[in-house]
C-alpha cells in the first residue's frame, strides 16, 4: 500500500487530500488571522489579503478652527490622515462623492475659498485667506493603500470590555467538576458492572445502553420544573453550578459507564482473583488495582466529558442563569453574535478565545481520545 | 480573583464529596458488618452479607443521577406532553392537534427529515473517503489531525466560523466572506447565503458534516486497517483495480462500522440545535424540531405542554435506534 514511486493515482491521491485538508481548516484560519487583526482591516478587506497591502477609502476629520495657526497672513491647519499609523495616500478629495479627485501633493481648491494638500505620506495642510471658523474641523477624503498590521488589541477589547474574561472562568467551573466527579461515579459503577455478581446486572446493563440515545431534549422540561420546586422548597436559587453539575453528570454517565465497563471487563480475570484470595475487599480491589490500570480508559473518557462540558450550551442556557457571573463562554457568544453581529473584530476574538482550550486539549491529548472513540464504538458493530 | 477561589474552592467541595461518599460509605460498611475477627463463621457471614449490599453502594450514585436525569424525565415528558403551559391542567391531544396544524412544526420536520438524510450521509461519505486516501500517503496522519480538529470546536464556535465564511457584503463593496468573494470573482453576484430558503439549510448542514467528518474518519480509518491483508492481496492477484478493490473488497468487510457511524451521527442530527439558533434562530426557514422546542420553552414565558410534546416526537423517531442498539449490545454481551 506504500507507493514509492509517483504514479498518477498518487498524485491524484495527494491533491485531493490536500484540497480536502483546505477545505477543513481554512474556515477556522480565516477566523484566526481576522482575530489579529486591525478592525478597520477586517471589514475592509478578506483576510486572506491580511499579508498584502490593501486599499481603502477613509475620512478623516480635521482638527476644528482652534487649531488654526497664521503664517505669512495664511490661516492654516495641518496635522496626518494616519495620526502616525503609517499608509501610503493614493487619491484624495473634498467631497464625498468625489473621494479620489485629486493625486497626492495636488492642490484641491474648495468652495469657501481655501485649499487643501494631501501629500502622500498622509501629511495634510488646510490654507485659507481669512480665519476657519465653527468647532467642527472639515473632513478630508482620501484612499489609502494600508500596510498589513496585526494586533492583539481585539483580545484585549474581548477580555476587557465583553466579558468574555468572567466567562472563560466561568466555563472552567462548569467544566471540571463537570468532567472529575461522572468518572469516580461511572468508574465505581462500572466495576459493580463489570466484576461484581448481583441481580438484575443485564437488565440494567441493557438499561444504560438504551439510555445512550435518549434526546437531552426529552429531560429539560421535567427536570426545569424540579429544579424550581427544589429551589422554593430550600429556598435557593434555583439555578446554580451544583445544579449543572449534577446533570452533566447525569447526562454523561450512559457513556461513561459503558466505555468504562466495556473496558474494566477487559482486564484479566487472575489479578482480581488472587487479590481477593489475598483478602482485598471489593473497596481495595477498585482502588488499588482497577483504577490504576484503568488510566487510558479514564483518560480518553476524560476529554470526551470534557470537551462536552466545555462546548456545551443547551445545559448552560437551561440551569444556569444568565447573569455575568454564571454565564458561560458558548452562552456569551450566542449573546454576542446577536447584538454584535457585525462587529467583527469582537465576534472573531471571542469565537477564538472559546475554542482555544478545546483546542489545546485536543492536540495535546489526540492519541487518547482516538483511543476512546474506538474502543466506545467500534467494538459495538 | 474573587471568583478564581470561589471557583477552585466549589471544584474541591464537588470532587471531595464525591470521593468521601465513596470512601464513607465503604468504611461504613465493613463497620456493621466487620469480616477481620476473630470468630470466622461469623466473619464469612458478614462477608456474604457484605458482597449483597456492596454492589448497590458502588451503583448508588449512579443509578440515583441516571433514573433523576434520564429514566424520570422520560416518562414524565410524555405526562406534561399533555397538559397545558402551565403544565397543571390536562388537555387531551391538544398539543399534537395543535403540532399538525402548525407550519412551523411541520417545516422544522420537513427540514429535520433533510438534515437526517443528509448530514450523515455526506459526514460518513466523506469520512470514507478520506479515511481511505489518507491511508495511502506519508503525510496521512497530518492529514487526518486536521481534519478531525473541528471536532474539539463548540457547536457556537463553529457557527461563528461559518458565519464569517458566509458572509454578506453588498454587490460592489468588497467582499469579506470567503465564500462570496469567491462567486463575485467568477464573476457572479454576492448572496445573502443563510436567507436563501432551501439551500440555507443545506449551509446550516455544511458546519455539522464540517465537523463529524472526523468523527467518522477515524473510526472508519480503523476499520478499513483491520482488514486483513490476505482478502487484499488475494484481489490484487486476481487484476482488481484499486476502485474494486475499495467498492467490492474493502467497504463490504467494515459494513457494521458503517452502520455504527451512520447512527451516532443520526441520534447527534435529532439533538443539534446550536447551530440554528446560532446562525438563524428558525428564520428564513430554518427551523428544526430541537431548536422549535427550546424556543417554545422560553417563548413567551414557556409553554411547558408544547415543548415536551414536541421532546416527544423527537423522542419517537429514536426509540428505533434504541432498540438496535440494545439489541446490538446484547448479542455482544453473550459473545463474551
Amino acid at each position: 500500500m506504500h507507493a514509492t514511486k509517483l504514479s498518477p493515482l498518487t498524485i491524484v491521491v495527494n491533491l485531493t487530500v490536500l484540497l480536502l485538508v483546505a477545505l477543513w481548516t481554512l474556515p477556522t484560519a480565516g477566523l484566526l488571522i481576522s482575530s489579529l487583526r486591525d478592525k478597520d482591516q477586517i471589514v475592509a478587506s478578506g483576510w486572506w489579503t491580511a499579508l498584502t497591502t490593501s486599499s481603502q477609502n477613509g475620512i478623516y476629520r480635521a482638527p476644528p478652527a482652534s487649531a488654526q495657526v497664521e503664517e505669512n497672513g495664511q490661516f492654516v491647519i495641518a496635522g496626518n490622515v494616519f495620526d502616525g499609523k503609517g499608509g501610503t495616500v493614493s487619491a484624495f478629495g473634498i467631497n464625498i462623492n468625489k473621494p479620489a479627485d485629486f493625486e497626492p501633493g495636488a492642490v484641491a481648491e474648495r468652495n469657501d475659498g481655501s485649499k487643501l494638500t494631501l501629500q502622500e505620506n498622509g501629511d495634510f495642510r488646510l490654507e485659507s485667506p481669512k480665519a476657519f471658523e465653527g468647532s467642527r474641523g472639515d473632513r478630508i477624503f482620501f484612499t489609502s493603500a494600508v500596510p498589513p498590521r496585526f494586533t492583539l488589541e481585539n483580545y484585549q477589547t474581548v477580555l476587557n470590555s465583553e466579558g468574555i474574561g468572567k466567562s472563560f472562568i466561568n466555563s472552567l467551573t462548569v467544566a471540571i467538576p463537570s468532567t472529575i466527579i461522572p468518572i469516580l461515579v461511572a468508574a465505581f459503577a462500572a466495576y459493580a458492572l463489570a466484576w461484581m455478581k448481583f441481580p438484575g446486572r443485564s437488565i440494567l446493563l441493557a438499561v444504560i445502553v438504551g439510555l445512550l440515545v435518549v434526546p437531552l431534549q426529552m429531560s429539560l422540561i421535567p427536570l426545569l420544573k424540579m429544579y424550581n420546586g427544589v429551589g422554593a422548597f430550600f429556598g435557593v436559587p434555583a439555578k446554580g453550578y451544583v445544579g449543572i453539575w449534577l446533570a452533566h453528570m447525569g447526562f454523561g454517565l450512559p457513556l461513561a459507564i459503558y466505555l468504562l465497563r466495556n473496558y474494566i471487563a477487559g482486564l484479566p480475570r487472575e489479578i482480581m482473583e488472587s487479590a481477593r484470595v489475598d483478602g482485598a475487599s471489593d473497596f481495595e480491589i477498585f482502588i488499588k488495582i482497577v483504577l490504576p490500570l484503568s488510566y487510558p480508559a479514564l483518560a480518553s473518557f476524560a476529554i470526551f466529558q470534557f470537551l462536552w462540558t466545555w462546548n456545551d450550551l443547551l445545559i448552560a442556557m437551561v440551569f444556569l442563569g444568565s447573569g455575568d457571573n454564571e454565564l458561560v463562554l458558548t452562552g456569551r457568544l450566542v449573546n454576542l453574535l446577536g447584538s454584535r453581529g457585525g462587529n467583527w473584530e469582537i465576534l472573531t476574538a471571542s469565537a477564538f478565545i472559546t475554542i482555544i482550550v478545546p483546542l489545546c486539549v485536543f492536540f495535546a491529548l489526540q492519541r487518547y481520545l482516538v483511543r476512546g472513540l474506538l474502543a466506545g464504538s467500534v467494538k459495538g458493530g | 480573583m474573587e471568583q478564581l477561589f470561589f471557583a477552585f474552592l466549589t471544584i474541591v467541595i464537588g470532587v471531595a464529596a464525591a470521593i468521601g461518599y465513596f470512601y464513607g460509605s465503604n468504611l461504613l460498611l465493613d463497620m456493621i458488618f466487620p469480616s477481620r475477627i476473630p470468630d470466622t463463621a461469623r466473619a464469612s457471614e458478614n462477608l456474604r452479607k457484605a458482597a449483597l449490599v456492596r454492589p448497590w453502594l458502588f451503583l448508588g450514585p449512579a443509578l440515583i443521577s441516571l433514573a433523576v436525569y434520564l429514566v424520570y424525565p422520560l416518562f414524565s415528558s410524555v405526562v406534561y406532553a399533555f397538559l397545558d403551559r402551565s403544565g397543571e391542567n390536562y388537555v387531551g391531544l391538544a398539543n399534537f392537534r395543535w403540532m399538525i396544524q402548525d407550519g412551523e412544526f411541520r417545516q422544522s420536520i420537513y427540514n429535520n427529515m433533510l438534515w437526517l438524510i443528509v448530514v450523515p450521509a455526506a459526514a460518513t461519505l466523506f469520512g470514507l473517503i478520506i479515511a481511505a486516501m489518507t491511508d495511502r500517503i506519508w503525510w496521512g496522519n497530518i492529514a487526518k489531525s486536521l481534519i478531525f480538529m473541528p471536532m474539539a470546536i463548540s457547536f457556537v464556535g463553529a457557527s461563528v466560523i461559518w458565519k464569517f465564511v458566509y458572509d454578506y457584503r453588498d454587490a460592489g463593496s468588497e467582499q469579506i466572506g470567503i465564500l462570496n468573494a469567491i462567486v463575485v470573482a467568477f464573476g457572479g453576484d454576492p448572496q445573502i447565503w443563510i436567507a436563501l430558503p432551501f439551500w440555507n439549510n443545506l449551509f446550516l448542514m455544511v458546519i455539522l458534516i464540517w465537523i463529524q467528518t472526523g468523527f467518522a474518519m477515524v473510526l472508519l480509518s480503523a476499520a478499513l486497517r483491520g482488514i486483513p491483508e490476505e482478502t487484499i492481496e488475494a484481489a490484487i492477484i486476481d487484476g482488481a483495480n484499486p476502485w474494486q478493490i475499495f467498492m467490492k473488497i474493502k467497504v463490504p468487510q467494515i459494513w457494521n462500522t458503517i452502520a455504527v457511524v451512520w447512527t451516532t451521527i443520526t441520534i447527534l442530527v435529532l439533538k443539534v440545535f446550536d447551530i440554528v439558533l446560532a446562525m438563524t434562530n428558525g428564520q428564513w426557514q430554518t427551523q428544526v424540531l430541537a431548536n422549535l422546542m427550546f424556543d417554545w420553552m422560553f417563548r413567551g414565558g414557556g409553554d411547558f405542554g408544547k415543548g415536551a410534546a414536541i421532546a416527544v416526537v423527537i423522542m419517537i423517531m429514536v426509540v428505533p435506534i434504541m432498540i438496535w442498539n440494545i439489541r446490538n449490545a446484547r448479542r455482544e454481551m453473550e459473545g463474551h
